[in-house]
């Protein structure tokens, strides 16, 4: 593990059941560094980042965040996910809180924030996603778009330093899909480590430091946007870039 | 956006709104709707008038026909006068209504119980009118509400005490009915989750303790708080009657509490658990904060509907010799004095009664509808 990594996978494998998720993925993600995470349904994307803040648990391997590394132990995955953030496809924001308090609430419970600060820092994340006039509404009085954002700042508001990020748009309509995006590369250029799974590509030209691409539970290939987009090395990749490239 | 000049809403065809539209949706809409409807509406006007003459307008209060003033059953009207149109006597209510309510409470003690139910109101307070001013200190007051009704009640510091086979009636229906509730939703609150616990010794025990509650009648553990739980106490430990009873009563609540919420607990989505453990909640803020206020909200008509049902079974106590509102109206009729004038009695329970289930059952339809409008739960 180098110096300035701050994620790595070593030779993970995860089963569900009899089904193989994760086969032998090795991944390590300097600080800084946006790696975008692409591959056709099923092929383990979202079930190898919800490994690295331990939502979903893998059975054989080593995985080290931010030098903590995840086993059983409680306290390394409370210190864990005190670092990682993350944004969900379907939002998950609560329901029965106000904007402000779904933000609020971890930085008040998990770091014993004083309410006024609390409140402060909620603002200010809000107007990071640009809606703090719905500060004092449901979640249900809010557009996708608008709910996702809530849910990023959500996230920032425990001051991470990583970012996971499980198909952030694909449960948006098309309509809103820019404005989750325009946030997310705020969030990227202010020097977040990301780790996104996404089928937007033109966020992954922009944004992306490096492409990983996922078949079956395996890191088919790992290259830089460009070298991925233009000149893929294995012929799944070839095929997966043709199809959702001719969209 | 194009021009909206052309889609402005217009009002409603006159026909189907107003009262008249009303009727003619609801009660008229076709011949076996409207026979239906006249049907009821005959019987209603049998029944009400009849029900209002036998229990106001002739009926006994104080005094009878003759002016007298009613001092046992001969001096009803309907039993002094059986061929005249005499209604209900109600003078067995007035004159035993101490008992009714407090049993055989000492009556110069009595303001303790009257003071213990202003209490319980105050006590109740913030938990039912959530914007209430100073909810904070008043919910404190609510937790410390059964230590200090427990004195007031039975006495200690200063106060005579008053050994629990001198309470009775309302005072014994509402201490099972509100203590069984009280105590049995937070239990049961654990119990449902500890179902559910990824630990096979929790979620066993709590499985096992829940099926072996629900499936035995409650007089069943009426009768083993009463016979079989002195056993299992250390010696020269001796539990007062009603405790028993209100553990037994309890458990058995909390069995019937803890499906409840289970139910309530399957109906959140697991993004929600996912979302609660990203930010970094534990288990227990994670519940308290994000999962049981969902999850309660969704099972209030059942919770609500399972404690009505506990407020009512409270009569089986009856059962082992503890004199409840029901017990004392029982009592009452087994007295020479008052023989026969069952009717009465019992519609005066039943009345006493509906005005408490009633009253839960409109506090939870005012919930369900607050939370609905307040909260929009669904994004849509």
């Amino acid at each position: 593990m180098s110096e300035d990594s701050i994620i790595l996978l070593q030779n993970v494998n995860k089963w569900f059941g009899d089904f193989q998720v994760l086969k032998d993925v090795n991944l390590e993600v300097k600080k800084r560094e946006r790696i975008v995470v692409c591959g056709p349904s099923g092929s383990g994307k979202s079930t190898m980042i919800r490994c690295i803040n331990r939502l979903e648990e893998h059975q054989e391997g080593k995985i080290v965040v931010d030098g903590i590394e995840l086993t059983g132990n409680l306290k390394n995955i409370d210190s864990v996910r005190k670092e990682v953030g993350m944004v969900f496809q379907q939002f998950n924001l609560f329901p029965h809180l106000s904007v402000k308090e779904n933000i609020t609430l971890a930085p008040i419970w998990v770091k014993k924030m004083p309410k006024a600060e609390a409140e402060e820092l909620a603002m200010k994340q809000l107007e990071i996603v640009k809606i703090p006039e719905q500060a004092n509404k449901y979640p249900g009085q809010l557009s996708g778009g608008q709910q996702q954002r809530v849910a990023i700042a959500r996230s920032l508001a425990m001051n991470p330093n990583i970012m996971l990020f499980d198909e952030p748009t694909s449960a948006l309509d098309p309509e809103m899909i820019k404005e989750v995006l325009d946030v997310m590369v705020d969030l990227a250029e202010g020097g977040m480590t990301m780790i996104v799974v996404t089928h937007e590509m033109g966020f992954a030209k922009t944004v992306a430091d490096r492409m990983v691409f996922m078949d079956e539970g395996k890191i088919v290939e790992e290259a830089s946007p460009d070298k991925f987009f233009n000149n893929p090395e294995s012929d799944r990749t070839k095929l997966f870039l043709s199809q959702i490239l001719h969209q | 956006m194009g021009n909206n000049s052309n889609f402005e809403s217009r009002k409603p065809p006159v026909a189907t709104t107003g009262i008249l539209g009303w009727c003619r949706q609801h009660l008229f809409s076709n011949w076996i709707n409207s026979f239906v409807t006249l049907l009821v509406i005959y019987f209603l006007y049998q029944l009400i008038p009849w029900f209002l003459d036998w229990s106001v307008f002739s009926a006994d209060f104080w005094i009878n026909y003759n002016g007298e003033l009613i001092v046992d059953r001969t001096f009803c009207s309907r039993v002094a006068d059986p061929e005249g149109d005499h209604g209900a006597c109600w003078a067995i209510i007035i004159v035993r209504f101490y008992q009714f309510m407090y049993g055989f409470y000492p009556s110069e003690q009595v303001w303790r119980v009257n003071l213990t139910y202003i209490l319980l109101v105050v006590a109740l307070l913030p938990l039912l009118i959530e914007k209430i001013p100073g909810r904070k200190h008043l919910i404190k007051f609510t937790i410390a509400f059964p230590i200090i009704a427990f004195i007031l009640l039975y006495g200690g510091f200063g106060f005579q005490i008053i050994p629990t086979n001198k309470w009775g009636g309302l005072l014994v229906t509402l201490v099972l009915g509100v203590f069984g509730i009280a105590i049995a939703f937070p239990l049961g609150i654990l119990l449902a989750l500890g179902r559910r616990s990824k630990l096979p010794v929790i979620s066993m025990f709590c499985t096992l303790f829940i099926e072996f509650i629900r499936g035995v009648p409650l007089i069943t553990l009426l009768f083993f708080g009463m016979v079989m739980l002195p056993l299992f106490l250390p010696e020269g430990l001796n539990l007062d009657g009603l405790v028993r009873v209100l553990v037994a009563v309890t458990l058995f609540q909390a069995a019937y509490m803890a499906e409840v919420i289970r139910g309530g607990l399957q109906a959140i989505p697991r993004g929600q658990y996912e979302a609660a453990q990203s930010v970094g909640l534990s288990y227990w803020q994670m519940n308290r904060k994000i999962i049981l206020p969902q999850a309660i909200r969704i099972s209030i008509p059942s919770i609500v509907n399972t404690s009505i049902g506990l407020f009512k079974d409270t009569t089986l106590v009856i059962i082992i010799g503890l004199l409840d509102l029901l017990g004392i109206g029982r009592g009452a009729l087994a007295d020479a004095t008052w023989m026969g004038l069952s009717n009465e009695v019992y519609v005066f329970v039943a009345l006493v009664f509906f005005i408490f289930t009633f009253s839960m059952s409109r506090y939870s339809l005012y919930l369900e509808k607050k939370l609905k409008t307040g909260i929009n739960m669904g994004a849509d």
